[in-house]
Parts: C-alpha cells; structure tokens; sequence
C-alpha cells in the first residue's frame, strides 16, 4: 500500500478487514505523521502514542481472530485511528478543555460518544486543541497553544475544533471529534476544507462532554467526507440513560447511496444568509454549488428565515448564561488548578482568577449579568422567547424544503491575531452557525470552493430535527460529482 | 402593646430513596458511613457529567404533595440557584423555582384552641448539599468536606405564614414529621438532620390586617430549637415595636448554647442566585394516570386517623395526637383493642402511654421494635382480669417481657408470680398481721382510720405482693369490722 494516511476512514476500515494494513501499521504510521507536521500545526494537546499502539495491538489480535472465523461478531470500527477534541472526557487521559484550571484533571470516565466509539474498536491518538472551553471561534483562546490552518499556516484553523480540523485537513488523523455549541465544528471545517456534522442537539448524547452551553451543545464529527463522517456518527448516535436530554430517536443506518443525482430533494435558500459584507468569493462559490444540486435534479425554492438577525445576540446571552452556572464547579476545592488561601472565599477567587483566560471570564460576567435579579427578563428571559420564534422559523421554513443551503462563514480563514482587539468581531465569524444550534437542528459543512488566495470555503445544509441522513446523503452525491473534499494542503 | 405574630415555616425533608436525587449513589446513614464514601462523578460536580432524576423521589414528592391536598402541577421545571460554597461541588444547586412540583396545599392541625387549615405555598424537589466540618488543630485551621449528603433528595414544602402562637408551630412541624413517616418518605429522624426547619416571623399590632416586615431563622435542627427561635423573635420584634423602633428585614442564625437568635445577612446582603431554567433536565412531566395511582394508594392520614381515634375510642384529643403521631402505634393500639374484646379501650392505652412509651423513652426503640406485640400485651392484660396477678406485678411482668420478649404465661409460670386468690389463705395472713400488730389494730379502732392502708400492705407483704388486693381488702375491712363489734360488745359487758 501506498502512503495510508491518504486513504479514506471508509477505505481503512475496509483494508484493515482484509488484512492489507495492520491497526499497528496504520497508527504508527499517522504517529509519524504527526511528529512530522504538529511543530508546524499545534493541533495537539495531548498525544497518547502508547495508548494507541496498545489499542492497535489488540486490534489486530481481534481482527486476525476474526479473519480465522468471519462469522464472528467484529466490532465495526477496530483498528481505525481518530482524535478526540480536549473537550470531552477520555478515561484515564488528560482532559484540559484548552483551559489551565483543568491543566492536570484527568476524568475517570469516558464521554458517552468516546466510550460507544472505543466499543466499537477505534484507537485514539490523542486530544486536540480548542478555544479554551469551546469559547472562541478561531481556537486562540486556548490557553496552551495556538493552531495553525494546514492550508496557509498564518491563517486560524477555525474553532474552537480546530485541532480536530487541522488534523483531519492535514491527514495527521482520518477522522475527529469535535463539539458545536454555536458552530464550533462546521465553521472549523469550512476554514480548513474538511467535512463537518454537527448533529441535532440530543442525537448524541452529552455525558462527558464538559458543558459549555447545555441547551446548545453537540458532540460532532470532523472528517474527510460525509462517507467517513456518516460511519463514525453511526455508532455515537442514540439514546443514552445518564444524559437526560439525549433523546430516545431510533437510529437509522447511515448507509449512503452512490445515488447520482438529487431529484426529489428541495433545498432552501433563506435570503438571510446571503447579506452584503459576505466575502464575494464564497458567496459565489457556495451559490455554484447550489446551482450544481440543481443541474442533478434538487428543487431550489427561496425562503425566509425572518428571525436570523437576532441569532447573534441571542446566542451571546444564552450561552454565556448557561456557562456562568457551568463554569461555577472549578472552585479549586476538588480538582483542577488551587491557588491555596486559608479563606475559603480567597480560595476560590484566586483559583478562578488564575485559571480562566480572559474570553471565558468575559462570557462569565456576561451570562452572570444576563442573570441577574433585575435584568433576567430583559435579557435572559427575551432571549429565550426570541429563540423560540427562530425555531419556528425552521419548523416553517421545512414545511417547504427538506435541506436549507447557506454559507458556513462570511469569510474563509481570517489571520491569526486579526479579531484579537475587537471580540465582537470574532462573535460575528458565527453568525450564520449559530441558528442551527439555537434551533436545535442538523447542520452538516462540507468543501465547495477555494478562493483567490488558496483557502477552502464551505457550505453548510441543514436539516429537520434528526434527519441526518438527508444532509449526508446530498453531501455524499455532491462529493460524487466534485474533489473539492480530497484536496490536500502541500507543506 | 398586644401583637399577633404571623409563622410560616420552610421545612425541608430528605427523602428516604434507595438512591440519590440526580446519580445512582446510594442514600447512606450519616452516622455510619466514612466520609466521601456514597460519591460519583455526578455528585462530585466533574466537568461533563450530567444529572438524571431519580423517579422514586418524584414519586415520594407527589404522595406528600398530594397528602397535603395539593395541586400537582403536570410540568414542573428543575432549576439551578447559583452560589459558591465548597458543600456544594456544582456551584449550583438544582432546585425547583417558578414552576414547582405542587402547590396550593393545606394541613390541618388540632391545638387545643381546636382545629386549623395551615395553608401550604408549594412543595418541590431538590437535591441536598454536602456537609462542612471546621477543624481547629494544632494551631492550624481548615475545613473538611464530606459530599455523601450531596445530591441526597429533599422536598421542601413551604407553609403560608399562617401561624400565630409557638404551640401552632410545634403542633404544625409535628404534624408534618409524622406525616412525612406515615407516608413511608422520611425517616423522622431529626437528630441525623432528616428534617430541618426554616421559619420565617413577623408580628403585627392585634387587629391590624397587615403583615408586619419579617426575618428568617436559618438552620433550626430540632423542634426546641425551633420553638426556642421562633419564641425569641417574637419577644425581641415586640420589644422593638414597643420602643418605637423598626423592625429590619434580615437572615438570623440560631445560637443554640446563648439561645439568642444573631445576623446572617441584611436585606442588603441578600443572595442574588439567578435562578434560571435547569438546561440538563428536560420539564417534569407527571401523567394524571399516575397522580391517580398513588391519591388512591395513600394510607389513611395522622390528622384523619387522630380524628377517628377520638370519634371511635371516646380518648381525648392530646391521647389520639400521641398516638397518631407514628402511624404504626395507632397501629399497635388498635390491634390491642381489637384483641381485648371487651376489655375498655382505655385500659390498654394507658398501658400504652404507661409502660409501652416509658420503655420507648428510655431505650429508643421503636413501637415496632419493641419485644411485646398486641397479642404479648392483652395477654397479659387478661392475666391481670382474671385475677392471676395483680396489677402491681403486672408491671413488673411487663417490664420483663419488653425487656426479653417473653409472654406473661411463661413468666408467671416460672417464678411463681400467680396471684393470692384462696379466701381461706388470705383471711389467714389478715388474721396473722392483725394479732401481730395489736397497737396498730388499736388505734385504727379508735379512729385513726388510715392505718388500714399500713395494714393492708402489711398483709400484701405477707403474701409477696402476690395476692388479689381486693381480697385482702374485703377480708381485713370485714375482719377489723369484727373486731369492732367484738370491742364494742365487751365494752357492753363491763
Ligand atoms: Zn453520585
């Protein structure tokens, strides 16, 4: 076999099933990689290579017991290396949340989607860097390191799954998780040219996932394209007894057609989303891409999405209001960072002084205020009206369509250290991410374009309240037709 | 000046599920668990777990709710209330806020003054916190947390200020402990901190319709410290009043070794909690089908069961309160009155208040730990009505049966405690203790008639105690009547 690390997760899976590649090979192999391109990318946080040679080990034990006997039940995924972002639990390794309060914490359990995933036989290489607790859109926030996008190493991979991102774009992994609480998954993709679902909130469950917005959070996936994105999403999905809010929806097979044309599909495209202040170039390449579904068959019909205006600062008091109370348990009294004082009160403040960087103690005093006797029905309690009126305005807007086609991004990657004066700046990158979440629906990003200066560019289809399948389906025929998902960058 | 004080009380009781209110750890005795020993990483508060409610709290929630005629509410939202204590490892602690699980209750109590609706606000669930303890040692201090009470389940069923005297307040808090143990939700057990209090006070000039400024007293773990409390602010708000001085809107403390109430907090200092909307915890919804189920499955209540106790047994109101108190010593004292046939209803219940209850006092143990069932004690009882003992070795019969589980017959039996009742025997001892005796005989014959109390005794010594007293009674009046007659007669002679 040529260089593994070129091939697909779909592809892998396969040649690890006959035989061709073993699991050891194939992460030794992506081990190398990344000791190969993370000086220059910063993707990592963490990196288990003992761990992942362990798995693969064992993998191959279980692969060869199986080839001996086919009959046998073989975990779907054994042997297939991924990266985990730092925001969910890994039992056993290090888990910082891009943050230095939890610069030594290491969970004694796995996030549910890690853990149906290690069931399932992957191997993990390691964590991946974030804004620090998914704050942040361009993963600077993290308070280790800063990322770089494969594609132009001046540029943000995106965030705050940027190191998922990165990893993916720069091959150093087949397949990441990511978290999207406000687009943190799809907007990441879209600036470094990879495939990225975030799922309908509740489809994947959110124990260990280390809460930032509750009601917004999802476990997501980062990937090559939606064939890969589709078999790792198949074994996180489903109902699960220790998250209340991950909801008891059948799961179907994601068992994507090489269908070739569209016909049948309606896609949305909300004038909302196509503003002026829009990089022209992706605007026109996303509108190409539009017009290509339309040449295979799918019915384009314009909507309105009314509410969209007011995503943004509904977004910014909401979220913030739910992370002020989840952020509330580093206290520096049972785990993470302790600045000592023998005042309590001392204590705590001085913990939390010293751990949170400055964007997540911006959101705290932000959601705090929103909160506060006095002002909740201004703010908080207006957000939540008004974000009922945006998920009506999807529920309206799928009476019509099955899909709605919009940008990821106003822009494709910006420079590091661009937004760095102006945070509002930076809250504007998710503007058109953030619906989906207030919404609750599916949101898929996938490739369809570069622009003058070589940078990707993505579209993003969103979708009905669990219907996933649509999304993956129409990004699958699209990717079909296009290579816009298997260009890499050079270094 | 007169004042009327108007009480409410917040009382919070843990519930007695098998698990705790959010995780599966179980609810440990605090007194026989180690510390941070019933604890998981959803109680602990690490990053990324999350809470799922424990359903037999909910269920116990609404046969308390409904026990108080409430209304259930068919939704009812999980809140968070947001404050820093290290007891409390989310910085949070869940709770229920604008949309409780019932409201609109009422309890009805009996004082001697009579019978009276205490109007509830609301009940609702939320999970306890865990518990501090300040150490001082060796010249260092510092505070050792113990999170096994974290996460325990507690209902908080909150009363409309509808008390006016410290007697209601007793009766009220009394009333509800022993509702919560009929109900089978709460151990009663007030010293482990199964059920602790929260009054809030304000008094008003007699006749004024307008509620006075309150405060609240914190942290009342027993029922004296509670009336204690509640006595002392309504003193120190009428000493105020009276000086022309102003009542300030606060958060006391209770002070239970000065026994005075002291200031938490000002009105100023109050906690902002931004309660808002629990985002791990979907609405809790409850089906009318099961609010249903358990109305039906209610046991029969202690104000309902005191009311019959007093219609059906003809015993006063402070006795059926006693009894009605556990539902299971009205429980007892029926089965004894059902046993006893035609034995009085009230022979049995002071052997109840008597001896059941002292033994109860003394060792702690509860009516149905006790070692004499119903069938122990009438049996016993019908040993003292057919006159094999008497009612003094009865007691002492009694006190050994509690003690070693025993019946009567057996006891009896084996020391040979069977009553006196040969008449020949008897008029025999009478007569021995009277020729004994002739100083006594002669000054009870000259008038000094309460000798015949020392002369009886003296003839039940005689016979160890064991004797029939009404016996001995007869034979020594009828023999000392005798002898009068005989005194009278020589007298004649002469
Ligand atoms: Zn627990």
């Amino acid at each position: 076999m040529g260089n593994v690390c070129t091939l697909s997760a779909v592809e892998l899976c396969q040649a690890l099933r006959k035989g061709e590649v073993s699991s050891r090979a194939l992460t030794r192999a992506y081990l190398e990689r990344i000791d190969a391109l993370e000086p220059k990318l910063q993707a990592f946080l963490t990196l288990t290579p003992d761990l992942a040679l362990q798995q693969a080990d064992l993998a191959d034990q279980v692969l060869f017991e199986w080839r001996k006997d086919t009959a046998r039940l073989l975990p779907p995924l054994t042997g297939l290396p991924i990266v985990i972002k730092d925001l969910l639990c890994q039992r056993g390794v290090r888990t910082t949340c891009g943050s230095r309060i939890l610069e030594n914490f290491i969970p004694p359990y796995s996030a549910t989607a890690v853990q149906r995933l290690l069931d399932a036989g992957v191997v993990t290489l390691g964590k991946t860097n974030t804004d620090e607790f998914a704050m942040g859109s361009s993963t600077e926030n993290s308070a280790y390191q800063i990322t770089r996008n494969p594609w132009n190493l001046t540029r943000v991979p995106g965030g705050s799954s940027g190191g998922s991102a990165a990893a993916v774009a720069s091959a150093m992994a087949p397949l990441a998780l990511g978290t999207d609480t406000g687009g943190s998954v799809r907007q990441p993709a879209a600036f470094c040219g990879v495939t990225g679902l975030k799922p309908t909130y509740g489809r994947v469950p959110r124990y260990g996932l280390i809460a930032y917005g509750s009601s917004l959070d999802s476990v997501g996936v980062l990937a090559r394209s939606a064939a890969d994105a589709a078999m790792l999403f198949q074994h996180m999905a489903g109902y699960d007894p220790l998250d209340a809010s991950a909801m008891d929806v059948p799961v179907p097979r994601y068992s994507l057609q090489d269908k070739r044309d569209m016909r049948g599909l309606r896609i949305g495209v909300p004038e909302q989303y196509f503003i002026t202040g829009i990089q022209h170039e992706v605007e026109q390449a996303v509108r190409n891409a539009i017009t290509a579904m339309q040449g295979l068959g799918a019915e384009v019909v314009e909507i309105s999405l009314p509410h969209t205006k007011y995503a943004l600062p509904v977004y910014y008091l909401i979220a913030p209001a739910e992370a002020s109370a989840n952020l509330a348990r580093y206290d520096g009294v049972r785990f993470g960072l302790r600045v000592d004082d023998p005042n309590m009160t001392a204590l705590t403040r001085k913990s939390r002084g010293a751990g949170f960087g400055p964007e997540v103690k911006r959101r705290i005093m932000l959601g705090t205020y929103a909160l506060s006797a006095g002002y909740y029905d201004a703010y908080y309690g207006q957000a939540q009206k008004v974000r009922t009126l945006i998920k009506q305005d999807f529920e309206k807007a799928f009476e019509q369509v099955d899909v709605i086609a919009a940008p990821v991004t106003p822009s494709t990657a910006f420079k590091i250290g661009e937004h760095n004066e102006d945070p509002l700046a930076m809250y504007l990158e998710d503007v058109f991410t953030l619906p989906a979440n207030l919404a609750g629906v599916p949101g898929l990003a996938f490739p369809v374009g570069f622009d003058g200066e070589g940078l990707p560019i993505g579209m993003q289809l969103m979708g009905r309240h669990f219907d996933e399948q649509t999304l993956l389906q129409a990004a699958h025929t699209y990717q079909l037709f296009t290579d816009w998902h298997t260009r890499r960058p050079e270094f | 000046m007169n004042y009327l004080a108007d009480i409410g009380l917040e009382v919070h009781a843990e519930l007695a599920t098998r698990s705790k209110m959010f995780c599966a750890c179980p609810v440990v005795d605090p007194a026989l668990a180690q510390p941070n020993q019933a604890v998981c990483p959803v109680c602990l508060g690490l990053p990324g777990t999350l809470p799922v409610v424990n359903q037999q709290a909910v269920e116990f929630g609404l046969r308390v709710a409904l026990a108080l005629d409430c209304t259930i509410a068919p939704v009812s939202i999980f809140a968070r209330k947001n404050y820093f204590y290290p007891d409390l490892p989310k910085g949070y602690q869940i709770s229920q806020y604008e949309e409780p699980l019932a409201e609109h209750g009422i309890l009805p109590i009996r004082t001697p003054q009579g019978v009276r609706n205490i109007r509830i606000r609301r009940v609702h669930l939320e999970e306890d916190t865990g518990k501090l303890t300040h150490v001082l040692a060796d010249g260092e201090a510092y505070s050792l947390v113990d999170l096994n009470r974290a996460g325990v389940p507690l209902l908080e069923i909150v009363s409309e200020p509808d008390l006016h005297t410290v007697e209601e307040v007793r009766v009220y808090a009394e009333s509800l402990r022993s509702l919560l143990c009929t109900l089978g939700v709460n151990s009663g057990d007030m010293e482990k901190g199964a059920i602790r209090f929260e009054a809030n006070v304000s008094i008003r000039p007699a006749g004024s319709s307008d509620l006075g400024t309150r405060v609240e007293i914190k942290n009342l773990n027993s029922f004296k410290a509670m009336e204690r409390a509640v006595a002392y602010q309504i003193g120190q708000q009428a000493r105020l009043l009276d000086a022309g001085k102003a009542v300030e809107q606060e958060t006391l403390g209770w002070d239970a070794d000065r026994e005075v109430t002291y200031s938490q907090r000002s009105k100023e200092e109050a906690h902002d909690y931004r309660y808002f909307p629990e985002p791990d915890l979907p609405p809790l919804g409850v089906e009318a089908a099961q609010v249903e189920r358990i109305r039906q499955n209610l046991p029969e209540l202690p104000f309902a069961l005191q009311e019959r106790l007093i219609q059906q047994y003809g015993i006063s109101a402070e006795e059926a309160h006693l009894l009605s108190v556990d539902g299971n010593l009205a429980n007892y004292f029926e089965s004894c009155v059902r046993l006893a046939e035609d034995m009085p209803a009230r022979i049995v219940l002071n052997w109840i208040t008597g001896e059941v209850f002292a033994w109860m006092n003394q060792t702690g143990e509860s009516i149905q730990q006790i070692k004499v069932p119903p069938e122990a004690l009438i049996g016993l009882l019908n040993e003292v009505q057919q006159k094999i003992v008497n009612l003094n070795t009865a007691k002492s019969i009694m006190s050994e049966m509690l003690q070693s589980g025993q019946t009567a017959q057996v006891i009896i039996q084996q020391k040979g405690l069977q009553q006196v009742t040969d008449s020949n025997l008897i008029a025999a001892m009478v007569k021995e203790v009277l020729a004994a005796h002739p100083d006594e005989v002669k000054a009870y014959l000259d008038g000094k008639e309460t000798l015949a109390n020392w002369l009886f005794g003296q003839v039940m010594r005689r016979a160890g105690g064991k004797a029939d007293p009404h016996m001995i009674r007869t034979e020594l009046e009828s023999q000392l009547k005798n002898m009068t007659k005989n005194t009278l007669r020589r007298e004649g002679e002469k």
